[in-house]
């Protein structure tokens, strides 16, 4: 079975967004995706590590943290905040469910993450956190 | 007579009533924020009837993108004005159709 692990720690700052999706399509080069399911990866990627930037940490300072695993065919991405956690998680998942519509957030970011990856998994606890959980499978051409 | 601010990525080009929104290389929560300043510096002074998102250099946008449109459409729908979009390529159009908003705004051809 062909294994491979990436742990990656980075302040919340809009900035790292596109530092964390392009990392972690670069991680997903070695199971020789096509140009559509990288740019799925890297949306999803940049849809989690802003939920955390923007809501779990509500723009203050924290850690994010991007894990990646790649098993046989598969890729996991996981994206960790400790920040404020999401009380109703089956709420927020709802698509054009946004707390911030003032700052223009569409509500649409746990949705893409559904349209572009095989599984989402959302964990969450107030005041402790969100573990985003996402997989997919590159089929071999 | 025609008026440009911007970086070299992001920036405007203001032509009579026309604003023509470059969005730059990736439009994602980063560069939205900085985008949207720059365009609604613009729309206050309520000149703009007609907003153009071109997406020429765009090869990158996430649900960020989308709010930002949202917005300026929500803006121009309440002083009469309109947006359309241009020029995406293969991925930005994906996130334009699942994001539905092909139903609400105009692609220019």
């Amino acid at each position: 079975m062909y294994k491979n692990h990436m742990h990656l720690e980075f302040d919340s700052r809009s900035e790292n967004e596109r530092f964390a999706r392009v990392t972690a399509a670069a991680f997903a080069t070695q199971l020789n995706p096509i140009m559509e399911e990288l740019s799925d990866i890297k949306t999803a990627v940049s849809e989690a590590v802003t939920n955390a930037i923007v809501h779990g940490y509500e723009n203050h300072t924290g850690t994010v943290i991007l894990e990646g695993e790649i098993v046989d065919r598969t890729i996991i991405l996981t994206v960790k905040d400790y920040g404020v956690g999401i009380a109703d998680v089956k709420k927020a998942m709802e698509p054009l469910f946004t707390t911030k519509p003032e700052e223009e957030r569409a509500g649409m970011g746990f949705m893409f993450m559904e349209a572009f990856m095989d599984e989402l998994k959302v964990e969450s606890k107030p005041d402790e956190g969100t573990c985003v959980i996402m997989k997919k499978t590159i089929i071999e051409r | 007579m025609s008026q440009e601010v911007g970086t070299e990525e992001i920036g405007i080009v203001v032509e009579d009533d026309t604003m023509i929104i470059r969005a730059g290389g990736e439009l994602d929560h980063h560069n939205a924020v900085e985008l949207r300043t720059l365009v609604d510096r613009e729309l206050i002074k309520g000149k703009i009837k007609n907003v153009i998102f071109d997406f020429t250099d765009t090869n990158f946008m996430d649900s960020s993108g989308i709010g930002t449109i949202i917005g300026r459409q929500k803006i121009m729908e309440s002083i009469g004005g309109s947006v359309r979009v241009r020029n995406m390529n293969p991925n930005i159009s994906r996130i334009f159709q699942i994001s539905g908003l092909h139903k609400i705004i105009k692609v220019q051809e």
